[in-house]
């Protein structure tokens, strides 16, 4: 199951990025939690519909996890909708590496 | 007698306690208590910018009561602003949406969708979760 992680840059040391549907970059893991690729967020200046489009490039890619700060309401419902599992964190001083080292624990 | 309030689906509860304004000589010792439904209502219709009919639709309730709550909520927030009193978060007549977990070892907040079997932490594997309140 493929993993998602919002951030800011396009390397393992950017920050997460707490926006989902307007975050910079979309950080894939894939099912061993590495890091497989950034995929650029083209939706970070749209006016609206920035979460729905984001949940459907989700569905896409064939994601089972979102992790991001929040989840506006039509990109919760399309997420719940495909069974894709939703993870908020609250603490945006965090890197992408630093989530990607919480799997590790495992 | 007066018909029980209906309750008002919140998804997530505002992430302070209150507010409270700077600069100010001898602060109103009256606080300004805001629901989290009229949270919720701020929340929808100024910051996702949702029509008045969706976001009712969303919290469970009919549109005129959504408007009702968004009115008394945008009040609040010019009572503080004007008499410059503190606002404070109170629960309300708020009912949180169920679907959403939290994991009691790294505070991760979450969902389980159907079809997984399992229970734990999608980050740090900890069975210690539970289902998000207040």
């Amino acid at each position: 199951m493929k993993t998602v992680i919002t951030a800011a840059g396009n390397t393992a040391d950017s920050a997460f990025d707490r926006r989902f549907g307007r975050g910079a970059w979309f950080c894939v893991l894939n099912a061993s939690n590495q890091i497989e690729e950034f995929i650029e967020n083209v939706l970070v200046e749209a006016s609206n519909g920035a979460g729905t489009k984001a949940a459907e490039k989700m569905v896409e890619l064939g994601i089972g996890k979102v992790i991001s700060g929040d989840f506006g309401p039509k990109a919760k419902d399309l997420l719940d909708k495909f069974e894709i599992q939703m993870v908020i964190l609250q603490d945006e001083s965090l890197t992408v590496q630093d989530i990607v080292n919480r799997f590790q624990h495992e | 007698m007066p018909r029980k309030i209906s309750l008002r689906k919140v998804v997530a509860p505002p992430r302070f306690q209150g507010f409270r304004p700077y600069g100010v000589n001898g602060l109103c010792s009256e606080r300004v208590e805001l629901l989290y439904e009229e949270y919720e209502a701020i929340k929808l219709a100024d910051y996702d910018l949702m029509h008045h009919t969706e976001a009712a639709r969303l919290m469970g309730i009919s549109r005129p009561t959504f408007a009702r709550i968004y009115e008394s909520a945008r009040r609040k927030i010019a009572q503080a602003l004007v008499e410059t009193r503190e606002i404070k978060a109170v629960y309300g007549n708020a009912v949180l949406d169920k679907s959403w977990y939290e994991c009691l070892s790294c505070h991760a907040r979450f969902t389980i969708p159907r079809s997984h079997k399992q229970n734990s932490c999608p980050l740090c594997a900890s069975e210690c979760v539970e289902p998000l309140k207040n």
